[in-house]
């Protein structure tokens, strides 16, 4: 005969590991939900710092304002915010609130970055991305691809990510400030809106900023060839 | 969605379940495992006589080695017989047993080809002895095995012993495989054995009371798998059935993945078919634990082994669509960085079944080291776990779902 009680010490040893399990990993969720705090606590602290960096613009030498503060972070923060989203779930209100500081952190260095480089007389390349992730933009992960692609190429461009839908006013106020319409994926280059998947190809041709990156590229490798092959006859 | 991770919840908890209750009858049964290895057939007062039986079919190049070695069985010459039963075969058999014809303790029959059941029967007609056992022309015995399974039937409730199977001699990968594999079923069998969970007795030396066959009836065709349904058959008729651990016998393996293959898909092919046969033992507590326990899980363990290589075969299948994306978007010019190893906990998965899946793992592994404990009496990393930690589980799924699907399509197999 069968010794249940074996089986219901199995069963309740069984269920004590499942019930830990489960404890052990909330007691991460919370960490990890703690540990974004810590970084809105940052972002918070990067916002202040790059508003007194901002008013103080006018004071200090291009050479000290080659970067800003907040792009070191912006990095971290989005490999951060993937994970957060994969484990803890899109719809997390922790999550949620990150993406939204991430947002505002990225809006931040964008203007900047735009005074910054309008003071001290440089011609950068500043990409706006917006995309959905509710299901209605299918060519949003291919301009994803592309985009990436495009900063492998160009290491200087500097591209900020918007999720089109995120209940954020200043994303609000941004996609008013380039009359975005909901045709998605949309590119803001350099003030000009471009709607629809482009390849790569197309929009390093089509758009002008792009265009002019390739060809600096293009002289500045040309350059380097005929150096090495100068040098090597010597 | 909600389909699927239930599944997923259910598979890991009866995983767990199942490993928990095999280390807990693991401790339970420890001291009487060291008292089994330092007495068993040590003391043996009483010799019963004994037949082995020998089918063979084109086992040419084994046949005299398996029959050397049990010739080399420490027992009285007077009590063990050998039967070697020619199952019609077209090699050179015949000539390999020619040595043998006039030996005193050898009988050989050469029989029209009918399969292993019939060469077991055709020799089960001529046994006289009180045990009978198997032992396949491929496998080769311990010269103290019989003594040690032999100790065993002083427990006149005892019908049938197993033995404990290793691999002869593995040289190639898999059969480095198969060896870690094969000292895994001696942990499991000798655990199922104290809860009278046997659901096989292994053609390579299992022995029984010869009185079985007169009470139960002969071997059957069972889908090619004649020694699941024995003891299956033995269970229906409450028969105990227990295994002696450090009762060794090799067996030769499949060196090629087509061969293990065909050989793998014959046992699970077999043991879904016998399971569907004895599914009135399923959950009847009339049978004791293979009823309620055993076949349950054992059947349980195939589909949910499917269904876990199927979910990884999805996964993997899933990226592809999204691996065209890109090409299609940049084609080749992806960018491969060199792999970031970071060690922030921040990355590291901490969900519910993440957990639940390390748990599962670490007392796989504990089990496994529990295992090789017991066949090898002390524990080695070497090539061979490494080999079964990676290959295994990649392979497994391959004959369980053919056995499922012709089982299910009811299309028959082949031995060979």
């Amino acid at each position: 005969m069968p010794d249940s009680r074996k089986y219901i010490f199995a069963f309740l040893i069984t269920a004590v590991i499942f019930g830990t399990a489960i404890f052990v990993s909330n007691y991460f969720s919370q960490k990890r939900i703690n540990a974004i705090q810590s970084i809105e606590d940052r972002i918070s602290l990067d916002i202040l710092a790059s508003e007194t960096q901002y008013a103080l613009l006018q004071e200090t030498s291009c050479k000290n304002t080659a970067t800003s503060t907040l792009s070191k972070d912006l990095g971290d923060l989005s490999q951060k915010l993937s994970i957060a989203e994969e484990q803890n779930g899109a719809d997390d209100p922790s999550v949620l609130n990150l993406k939204k500081q991430y947002s505002l952190l990225e809006i931040k260095d964008y203007l900047l970055m735009k005074s910054i480089t309008a003071k001290c007389g440089n011609r950068p390349t500043f990409i706006l991305y917006f995309y959905s992730n509710e299901g209605d933009c299918p060519d949003c992960q291919k301009m994803g691809y592309v985009l990436t692609a495009l900063h492998d190429t160009f290491p200087d461009l500097r591209i900020y990510s918007f999720d089109f839908n995120l209940d954020l006013e200043a994303v609000h106020t941004l996609r008013s400030i380039y009359g975005l319409s909901a045709t998605l994926p949309a590119l803001v280059v350099n003030s000009d809106p471009y709607y629809g998947f482009q390849p790569l190809d197309e929009l390093i041709k089509d758009v002008p900023a792009l265009a002019r990156l390739k060809a600096a590229l293009d002289r500045a490798r040309a350059a380097t060839s005929t150096a090495t092959t100068t040098s090597k006859k010597k | 969605m909600l389909f699927s991770s239930l599944m997923l919840y259910i598979s890991l908890f009866v995983a767990l379940f199942f490993e928990v209750f095999l280390l807990i009858t693991y401790f339970e049964i420890r001291e009487e495992i060291k008292f089994e290895e330092k007495h068993n057939g040590k003391d043996l007062t009483n010799y019963p006589s004994v037949t082995i039986i020998v089918p063979c079919y084109n086992e040419e190049s084994t046949v005299a080695s398996t029959i050397r070695s049990l010739l080399s069985l420490q027992y009285p010459k007077d009590k063990l017989k050998l039967i070697v039963v020619d199952d019609g075969s077209t090699d050179n058999t015949q000539k390999s047993l020619e040595e043998f014809t006039h030996h005193p303790q050898i009988q050989t029959f050469k029989k029209e080809n009918g399969g292993k059941h019939t060469a077991l029967n055709f020799a089960l007609e001529r046994v006289d002895t009180e045990l009978v056992g198997c032992l396949d022309a491929d496998s080769f015995v311990e010269p103290e095995a019989l003594k040690r399974i032999v100790g065993f039937f002083t427990d006149e409730a005892t019908m049938a012993v197993t033995p404990s199977i290793k691999i002869h001699e593995p040289i190639s990968v898999l059969q480095h495989v198969q060896k870690v594999e094969y000292n895994w079923g001696i942990f499991l069998r000798r655990v199922l054995s104290s809860i009278n969970g046997l659901y096989v007795t292994p053609g390579p030396f299992s022995i029984f009371r010869t009185r079985i066959f007169k009470e139960i009836g002969g071997y059957r065709e069972a889908y090619l798998t004649e020694d699941m349904e024995m003891a299956l058959r033995m269970h229906r008729n409450h028969y105990k059935i227990v295994n002696s651990h450090n009762a060794y016998v090799y067996t030769v393996a499949p060196s090629k993945l087509s061969d293990l293959y065909k050989q793998r898909v014959r046992w699970a092919y077999g043991f879904l078919n016998n399971a569907v046969d004895y599914r009135d033992m399923y959950f009847n507590k009339k049978y004791g634990n293979i009823g309620i326990f055993v076949l349950p899980i054992a059947t349980f363990s195939v589909f949910s082994t499917l269904y876990a290589a199927g979910n990884a075969l999805w996964s993997i299948f899933s990226k592809i669509p999204d691996a065209l994306t890109r090409y299609q978007a940049v084609g080749f010019a992806w960018n491969f960085n060199a792999p970031h190893f970071s060690v922030d906990w921040f990355t590291f998965n901490t969900g519910i079944t993440a957990m639940i899946t390390y748990t599962t793992i670490i007392l796989s592994l504990t089990l496994l080291y529990l295992a090789l404990a017991l066949a090898e009496g002390k524990v080695r990393l070497k090539k061979d776990v490494l080999y079964y930690l990676t290959i295994y589980i990649l392979i497994v799924p391959l004959w369980l779902a053919k056995a499922t699907y012709s089982t299910l399509a009811r299309k028959p197999i082949t031995w060979r």
